[in-house]
């Protein structure tokens, strides 16, 4: 098509120019993008003009609103706080036995525990606090280091061989890899304690060599943390061995391998990342789903 | 293809494969302690493969003369399968990574499978291998065609083709190595980011040489965005990517930058690799074979200009808008979001420029699947960028960041616009660059054609419901002041939708190699007969050397 041709389906001019085919009509932009383009670089100079925008050397231009996002955040946080302090400061002044017997208080206690629970313990212990091999069900009553409100709370402080000054220190020596004692002495220790704890019901061949044995070894090797009855100490954190509850498996494969290679679980301290409210919430909160009053995490 | 070449072009390519090799040599020697031993290694291999292709064939006869008074396509057709094969491992690597999310037992306990291994694998296969190869090939016809006139040498667009693929796999093979420099989009760490700028500015020069040699009066506007593209890719990725190296033995390289600086290079290099790369360079192919395929004229010029220019501008500014309500200052996010909401007006009116030259065609957009693809791809360019002013917008923002809507609003631009877009133009590209009068199967082509509509809206839906549903989870308090979900619940919530996106993606997926099927069936076929392919091709105007 030469200059000004028309394009036969729109009527349109052409621009006179062609590409390999291609071509462009001569149409005008339309009346919307211009008025488009101008409400919307209007916006922006209002826009300017009220809010920090434009930078002036070691300075920018505040605006007319004054608003800074920092100032906001603060203010917004500094709020939200003071609308907490009606039920925070009560939490933080009552101790254990008198906010659990305050039902406004024990409502805040397990919503709010609830989601602190979620976004720091769940990772490990389970989103039913049922806990994982090597993570402690906190959904029982069996606790390693005391299950009343004020030792959670503290074990929340300081952690368990954490990196805390004053953290909790526990470890169940390696029997068998440390050579104190050899692999027939483990199998029957295992054997003793298998045949003495309650509700284990796979009970085979294995277990029953050696328990006579275990039992002797048992005072000379174990007693020591986990007491003569085997019903461990809270004060070292040393678990109970005559209940239900295992940390790793009451399977012979499992026991084995902890008298032979020993254990030293880990939780971190929550001191430095949780307020002491918070921690609060977490004892009083575990506590009742220990207790079986809250349930599982929802 | 090598015998295309000249005698002195084949020495001339010997000599450069030969070069490669020693650096890959050197790089593997230097760094034999290191996983970058491993990179070296795989240089060394790919160097010495394209040695011995040429020489094989070395001694072979001199090319007719007569190939200068046609177009230079070799490249363009080995670029065409480069981009299908991308396409496919990208794409699968997309949909592996999403069922990851779903059912995190699918890394298999392997390093290399890992969540943080995949995803940057995936993202860099889809963008640069898949939608780069898609690019430098489509350029390359584009230029020649709207300049009427022949690619100036014949090694330099091999070298371009070639030593590109050569940096998508040092990258994608490194992220599996654990090899990355932590910037999203910019993963690939300094001797890969060395060796795209060499190839590169070898790029620039390859456009503006063959611009330099058109016989046309004027620049065809496809040729500005792929300029536009070129260009501003080169300074985004150099600037971003400026680090010191450990050592030259060491694959590991830090960052000029740091801190809140750092972030704000990132951001304005991130969002600019989406607005030259995937824009910029997409509208590129848009301007040409959509035109080109509904046999109607571009329906403004004048509106080409003002969004071209409207574009370049604007999308400079807007980075920051990935960075609202952080430690970059509140200045620089109230430019961010001011200029992003302005940039929306010529985003759609390349839209509309593209939907309104369909005026006249939309019969053929009834019928024809590959105009339909870019029919659709243009749709979903102007949703998308709707999208993108509107979560820039602060307030939105705070619900949006961080949560899937991102990644929903990408995939709407990546899916809905630049895979579609590549689509039509290679089923428009593929039949002539083989001379078919049409491609193998046009059912195929409206299977594709469903196949990725289908999967992109699943995907989208999905992405938005999830998002929303999350930044409401993150922010909603009960009445005593506390947050009322704890993170993992809103993980939990979020388990449906990451289902339903990988299925989304595996329609995609599908599509694709349907697509690809169909491309290798076209490739096999009987080429049309000399004498019936003025008629079914008659597309192209003679090249006429000296003209």
């Amino acid at each position: 098509m030469a200059i000004g041709e028309r394009d036969p389906i729109t009527g349109r001019h052409t621009t006179g120019h062609e590409w390999n085919g291609i071509e462009e009509l001569d149409n005008r932009v339309p009346r919307a993008v211009i008025f488009f383009l101008i409400v919307t670089t209007l916006f922006s100079i209002v826009y300017w003009v009220l809010m920090p925008a434009w930078p002036l050397g070691v300075t920018y231009t505040k605006g007319l609103l004054g608003i800074d996002q920092r100032a906001t955040v603060e203010k917004a946080v500094q709020e939200a706080a003071a609308r907490r302090a009606a039920w925070t400061d009560e939490i933080a002044r009552l101790d254990f036995a008198e906010i659990t017997k305050r039902p406004e208080l024990m409502r805040i206690v397990r919503e709010s525990g609830s989601t602190l629970f979620g976004d720091n313990c769940a990772a490990c212990h389970g989103t039913d606090a049922k806990g994982n091999p090597g993570f402690p069900s906190l959904a029982d009553d069996a606790w390693l280091w005391g299950g009343d409100p004020e030792t959670v709370a503290e074990t929340l402080r300081i952690g368990i061989n954490s990196t805390h000054p004053e953290t909790r220190f526990a470890q169940m020596p390696a029997f068998g890899r440390d050579g104190i004692l050899d692999r027939t002495a483990i199998s029957s220790i295992v054997s003793f304690i298998r045949n003495n704890a309650q509700g284990i019901d796979d009970l085979g061949p294995l277990d029953s060599k050696g328990v006579k044995e275990g039992a002797q070894l048992f005072a000379e090797n174990c007693a020591a943390c986990h007491g003569e009855d085997g019903r461990g100490d809270p004060a070292m954190g040393a678990p109970d061995l005559m209940d239900d509850s295992w940390l790793i498996g009451s399977d012979r494969a499992s026991l084995i391998g902890t008298v032979s290679q020993g254990r030293q679980g880990h939780m971190p301290h929550w001191e430095d990342r949780l307020t002491e409210t918070d921690r609060k919430i977490l004892a009083i909160y575990v506590t009742e789903i220990a207790g079986g009053r809250a349930g599982a995490a929802r | 293809m090598i015998a295309g070449l000249t005698a002195t072009e084949r020495q001339i390519g010997l000599v450069l494969a030969g070069l490669v090799t020693l650096m890959g040599a050197a790089l593997g020697i230097a760094g034999r302690n290191d996983v970058l031993g491993y990179q070296g290694l795989l240089i060394v291999v790919f160097g010495a493969l394209v040695m011995i292709a040429l020489l094989r064939n070395l001694d072979a006869p001199e090319p007719d003369e007569n190939r200068l008074a046609e177009y230079y396509d070799d490249p363009i057709r080995f670029g065409i399968v480069l981009t299908m094969l991308w396409a496919i491992f990208g794409m699968f690597i997309g949909v592996w990574v999403a069922a990851l999310l779903a059912w995190p037992e699918l890394t298999f306990d392997a390093a290399w499978a890992s969540f943080g291994r995949l995803r940057p694998a995936h993202t860099t296969a889809v963008i640069f291998g898949f939608g780069g190869n898609a690019l430098i090939a489509t350029s390359l016809h584009v230029v020649q065609r709207t300049s009427r006139a022949r690619l100036p040498d014949q090694v330099s667009p091999w070298f371009v083709l070639l030593g590109y693929n050569l940096f998508c796999l040092l990258a994608v093979s490194g992220y599996f190595a654990g090899i990355t420099q932590s910037k999203e989009y910019a993963e690939p760490e300094w001797y890969a980011d060395i060796w795209l700028v060499v190839v590169w500015v070898a790029y620039f020069a390859l456009y503006i040489r063959t611009l330099a040699r058109r016989k046309e009066p004027h620049i065809y506007v496809a040729n500005w965005y792929y300029m536009a593209f070129i260009l501003v890719v080169a300074i985004l990725h150099i600037v971003n990517n400026l680090a010191v190296p450990v050592s030259f033995g060491n694959a590991k390289a830090y960052s000029a930058f740091s801190g809140v600086q750092d972030a704000m290079t990132q951001w304005w290099y991130g969002h600019n690799a989406v607005a030259f790369f995937l824009t910029a360079g997409f509208l590129g192919m848009m301007y040409y074979y959509l035109p080109k395929r509904a046999e109607r004229p571009i329906y403004s010029y004048r509106l080409s200009i003002i969004s071209f220019w409207g574009i370049t501008f604007m999308y400079m500014w807007a980075g920051s808008h990935h960075l609202h309500y952080t430690a970059l200052p509140h200045w620089v996010q109230t430019l961010g979001m001011t200029f992003s909401v302005v940039l929306l007006v010529p985003s759609w009116a390349s839209a509309a420029n593209a939907l309104l030259t369909l005026n006249g065609a939309w019969h053929k957009v009834r019928d024809d699947a590959t105009l339909r693809f870019m029919m659709v791809a243009a749709v979903f360019y102007g949703l998308s960028t709707f999208e993108g002013s509107f979560l820039a917008i602060r307030a939105v923002n705070s619900l949006s960041h961080y949560t899937d809507w991102t990644v929903g609003h990408v995939h709407a631009g990546a899916l809905g616009w630049v895979a579609m877009i590549t689509f039509g133009a290679l089923y428009t590209l593929t039949p002539a660059m083989w001379k078919r009068a049409r491609m193998y199967s046009s059912t195929l082509v409206e299977v594709h054609f469903w196949c990725a509509v289908i999967g992109t809206l699943i995907y989208v839906f999905a992405m938005w419901n999830s998002g929303i549903i999350q930044g409401l989870m993150w922010r909603t308090y009960n009445d005593s002041g506390t947050l009322t979900y704890s993170f993992i619940e809103s993980l939990v919530a979020m388990h449906p939708y990451y289902i339903a996106r990988t299925l989304g993606g595996l329609f995609f997926l599908i599509g694709a190699a349907v697509g690809t099927y169909n491309i290798f069936m076209t490739i096999r076929h009987e080429p049309l007969p000399l004498s019936r392919r003025a008629e079914a091709l008659g597309t192209d105007r003679p090249l006429v050397p000296g003209e």
